[in-house]
């Protein structure tokens, strides 16, 4: 049954005809188009296309870019460049690739390992790419398989450059590594549109400064156009743009003295942060153990890999970036700022410090680190002898709302943003953050329980910050409020034109506080140095000022009436050994915080590393104990006999 | 017992009845053509070949299906067809694997789907099913729904992102708009109104699809890069001259120089090795093909059959002629193949779906 039609029909058909003519037309009009484009490539422009063609070809071979240096405050060179014999194999091109590889082992020395991180490689890679079977050839192999070369199609040897980071272990943590592309990176590559200017590179950076300044450190890679012959050799060049070298870092580390920190600590394990608190520069930046990242640039071998992973000690964490701990008694000095702040002490008020502290109505008893406890004190002493009972009754008296925010500001408990990736946050503890924490589990666990601030006044009980944060910290309360961003790298300088761009020291923020508080604060922290202080061994005949403040966190809680007994506990379950400090005192040239994993009382593993550090960085003297070991060479000495020999 | 004469004979008649003879005549030589350029494409090597066979022979059964088929019974399954593609196109966006930074599949197990390919069909029929279904009581508002019928897809692709795709759907469900009446006024107005979007639409894009586009302005901006596809396919198309360099004898090709060369730059081999002649060979068959179709189009008795034959000439015109004015350097590359020469199989089966519903519709009439 056909609908009955309201309009006319024949209209519309004619409609319907005329719009099908037009769009027959318009096809017919296009499809002219094409062919005239046909014509004028393939008639018109045919010989110079064929030009083209022939001497096929033309082909463009990208030129690599060198990798920006890497380098400390004074120049000394922490990741470089140098040029080796690789050879290479395309699969892609190659009959028999485990004939060859048979044979090519008759000419240069293959090891296993070699063998196993090719096998590696090939299966991460496209059978086009040319994929190193031996890296860094000496003179007379590259000679020799070179010579031999054209018995094996697909078998090349190339120069290349290759990174090296001459530090090792001192920089792992700094530095990271480079490494060769895989599927990911690619991905990300083409992702940000950079695969063009990846054309050629094998490496990219993969962690630390290398991963953060990929885009500077790379450089942008250049093109050569050449004729080649059928076989594919290039006969001459028609037109090359050069690449731009990747720009230089320079940082505000100095390598020497970080070599000082870590002929410190020894074979102990921790981190340590120093900070110029007048740029936020970092000076020293260290987490030990570190690991040998030039193991990573050609992909590690799985026994190398195996056994960083299988290391209890956890070489491959960046404890000063990403390891939290309770900063203990260094929270105090922050603690007292919040006290004064929200004014509640006064700077003279004398207060009970007995041996323990009890909640009303409980006979739960928080004891002080010293079993007498220390009679009474006013703020400063507290900071001074460290009394944690003290501490307690301020936390108790003040209320986690009183504390958190004046602490906030100091930035713990957030990343400082330092110019690394993959930064922790640790945790600065408020009631919105436990309701929020423990979300999951039932309300007894959720809720705010008055007592639970009173570990925290002491900095254990929730706390947790990095190395780096309270390095940041201390550097904050040292320059009285002003506060920097943290930053391992000062300027980024263009290898060609020497151009450099300063990363601008410029106040991020300055905290609202009052003067007279950080005097205060920081008077006290002096105080620990001197006789009566928790750490006056290590003010014995300081050459210049210096303030600090021992800490020791708690790794387990020990029972109630027990006795803290490190020989009892396993040594993972020992304190850590926490120390900050600055110097000096008046104008303040580096704050510092360091950590000994497992090393029991601040002031007995932690201060003597911050003392000898700071000896070194005020008076240039590397301290007795370690000056044997010193690797680096001195920067002074060196300018000195280049003085004089002027 | 064997088969007698007439039993074959009577088979015979029985599969070539629903098919259109002067389409099958066309489609079959651009398939031959397609088979002996593939041939040489894929360096002499059967393996391609054999699965062209096997996918043309599978699209073939669908479309002798599809072609026996009454278009009213196909007219119906528009909706659900419809709504099955947005969800699946949903459940690429929520759900679908990433590759080269572009979400467009979905992973079934043992297959994966581009649910987008779907749409290229499904959107022309759901608009066609739409109109056919108010053609009485038609309001200027009907066609504000099927623009949101033709944005809701389009937007999720774009998404994706895929540019090509997004704009050969567009397209497809503005050949629904414009042959069952769009007034003339609204489509010069939106030609204006499309003009003065341009700066716009130009802000909107990805930085590798401006890419794309200015490589086509300019390849040599940045020849080891975008430009790389485009140059050395001008050069494979050039260098053929008149009269191709013969059969296997491409240099451009048989040297690696043309990228995709089995897919999307299959024409540039062509080109290369037939030469002009060739092309113009191969622009005639196509021009036959959609000769063909149009009539089969001018001739149908329904709006839905007007509207979805036109859409699916129209489209089959637009993925041939992309294909080759991007080959040829005045398009910028956008992933179309070339209808039925390119290798793949989910597109041969789109086309022959589309081919399937225009014999259908052409059956309908007689």
């Amino acid at each position: 049954m056909r609908p009955t039609r309201f309009k006319n029909p024949q209209a519309e058909d004619g409609q319907f005809q005329l719009r099908l003519i037009v769009a027959y037309c318009f096809m017919l009009l296009m499809f002219g188009i094409l062919i005239a484009r046909f014509v004028w490539l393939q008639v018109y422009q045919y010989e110079h296309f064929s030009t083209l063609a022939q001497n096929n070809r033309i082909s463009l071979l990208p030129i690599l870019p060198n990798r920006g240096l890497i380098m400390d405050r004074n120049g000394v060179i922490l990741a470089q460049n140098y040029s080796a014999y690789t050879l290479e194999l395309v699969p892609s091109k190659m009959p028999d690739m485990n004939a060859t590889i048979a044979e090519l082992a008759k000419l240069v020395n293959i090891t296993p390992r070699d063998e196993k991180l090719f096998k590696k490689l090939l299966g991460e890679s496209k059978d086009f790419e040319s994929i190193p079977l031996k890296v860094k050839l000496s003179e007379e192999e590259a000679a020799r398989v070179a010579a031999n070369a054209w018995r094996y199609p697909g078998v090349e040897v190339k120069a290349r450059l290759f990174r090296d980071y001459p530090y090792k272990e001192l920089t792992s943590h700094v530095l990271g590594y480079i490494g060769r592309i895989n599927q990911k990176d690619q991905e990300r590559l083409d992702d940000e549109d950079k695969s063009t200017n990846y054309k050629g590179s094998n490496y990219i950076g993969k962690t630390g400064l290398e991963a953060v300044y990929e885009d500077d450190l790379h450089g942008q890679v250049g093109f050569e156009e050449v004729e080649t012959d059928s076989g594919g050799r290039a006969i001459r060049s028609l037109r090359r743009t050069p690449p731009v070298n990747g720009n230089n870092l320079k940082l505000a580390l100095d390598i020497r003295l970080q070599e000082v920190a870590d002929k410190l600590f020894g074979n102990r394990r921790g981190a340590l942060v120093a900070i110029d608190p007048q740029t936020g520069g970092v000076l020293a930046f260290l987490s030990k153990p570190g690991f040998d990242p030039n193991l990573f640039i050609d992909g590690i071998d799985s026994q190398s890999w195996a056994a960083l992973n299988s290391d209890w000690q956890k070489p491959m964490i960046n404890r000063a970036l990403r390891g939290t701990y309770p900063p203990g008694s260094t929270f105090k000095p922050f603690m007292s700022m919040a006290a004064l702040e929200t004014h509640s002490i006064g700077m003279h008020d004398v207060r009970p410090a007995p041996a323990f502290f009890t909640l009303p109505g409980s006979s739960h008893q928080f004891r002080d680190s010293n079993k007498n406890g220390n009679g009474s004190a006013n703020l400063a002493k507290a900071i001074q002898v460290s009394s944690d009972t003290f501490f307690y009754k301020l936390a108790w008296d003040m209320g986690i709302d009183k504390i958190a925010p004046t602490v906030g500001q100091f930035g713990l408990g957030r990343p400082t943003g330092i110019d690394l990736d993959g930064e922790a946050s640790g945790v600065l503890p408020t009631k919105e953050w436990k309701a929020k924490r423990f979300a999951r589990y039932k309300e007894e666990y959720r809720r705010w329980y008055p007592a639970d601030v009173v570990s925290i006044g002491i900095g254990q009980g929730f706390n947790s910050y990095t190395p780096l944060q309270m390095a940041n910290a201390v550097a904050i309360l040292a320059n009285d409020g002003v506060a920097y961003k943290p930053h391992l790298v000062q300027e980024v300088v263009e290898a060609k034109s020497g151009k450099s761009r300063l990363v601008e020291a410029r106040p991020d923020r300055t905290l609202p506080f009052k003067q007279e508080n950080f005097e205060y604060v920081k008077t006290a922290m002096q105080s620990v140095m001197k006789p009566g202080g928790t750490a006056w061994r290590l003010g014995i005949g300081l050459p210049y000022t210096m303030a600090g403040k021992t800490g020791t966190a708690q790794v387990v809680a020990i029972k109630q009436g027990a006795k803290y007994n490190a020989s009892a506990l396993a040594e993972q379950y020992r304190d850590h050994s926490w120390f900050v400090a600055f110097a000096p005192v008046d104008k303040p040239r580096i704050a510092v915080a360091v950590i000994v994993e497992n090393a029991g009382f601040g002031a007995a593993a932690a201060a003597p590393i911050a003392r000898g550090l700071f000896d070194y960085y005020m008076t240039g003297k590397v301290p007795g104990s370690i000056s044997g070991d010193m690797k680096t060479m001195p920067m002074d000495t060196a300018d000195d006999s280049a003085a004089t020999s002027d | 017992m064997t088969l007698q004469p007439h039993l074959i004979r009577r088979l015979w008649l029985a599969i070539k009845a629903p098919l259109d003879g002067p389409l099958m005549l066309f489609l079959g030589l651009i398939f031959a053509l397609s088979l002996v350029v593939l041939y040489s494409a894929n360096n002499q090597g059967l393996d391609k070949i054999d699965n062209k066979l096997v996918y043309t022979l599978l699209s073939l059964t669908i479309m002798w299906l599809l072609a026996r088929s009454r278009p009213q019974s196909i007219m119906n399954f528009a909706p659900p067809i419809y709504g099955i593609g947005v969800v699946l196109l949903l459940a690429v966006h929520f759900k679908g694997v990433t590759v080269n930074g572009s979400t467009r599949w979905l992973e079934l197990g043992i297959t994966r789907i581009q649910p987008s390919e779907i749409m290229k069909i499904a959107l022309p029929m759901m608009l066609a099913w739409f109109f056919q279904k108010y053609e009485l009581s038609m309001r200027w508002w009907h066609y504000l729904v099927a623009a949101v019928m033709i944005a809701i897809p389009c937007a999720l692709v774009l998404k994706q992102p895929d540019l090509g795709t997004t704009m050969l759907i567009a397209a497809s469900g503005f050949f629904v708009l414009f042959f069952v009446g769009l007034p003339w006024k609204v489509i010069l107005g939106g030609m204006v109104a499309a003009g003065a979007c341009m700066p716009v639409v130009w802000n909107m894009l990805h930085d590798y699809q401006r890419r794309r586009v200015m490589t086509m302005i300019d390849p040599m901006e940045d020849p080891l890069g975008a430009g790389y596809h485009i140059i050395q396919s001008m050069i494979a198309i050039g260098s053929g001259g008149p009269w191709g360099k013969g059969w296997l004898n491409g240099t451009q090709t048989h040297l690696d120089y043309i990228p995709e060369r089995t897919t999307d730059f299959i024409f540039a081999v062509y080109s290369e090795e037939f030469g002009l002649v060739g092309n113009v060979v191969l622009v005639f068959l196509y021009t036959l093909v959609l000769s063909r179709a149009m009539l089969i189009t001018a001739g149908a008795q329904t709006l839905y059959g007007r509207a979805m034959a036109g859409a699916i000439t129209l489209s089959f015109f637009v993925y041939a002629f992309v294909n080759m004015g991007m080959v040829a350097g005045i398009l910028p590359v956008v992933g179309v193949p070339l209808p039925f020469v390119s290798y793949g199989g989910t597109a041969t089966v789109t086309l022959f779906v589309g081919m399937g519903m225009l014999m259908s519709i052409g059956n309908a009439r007689r």
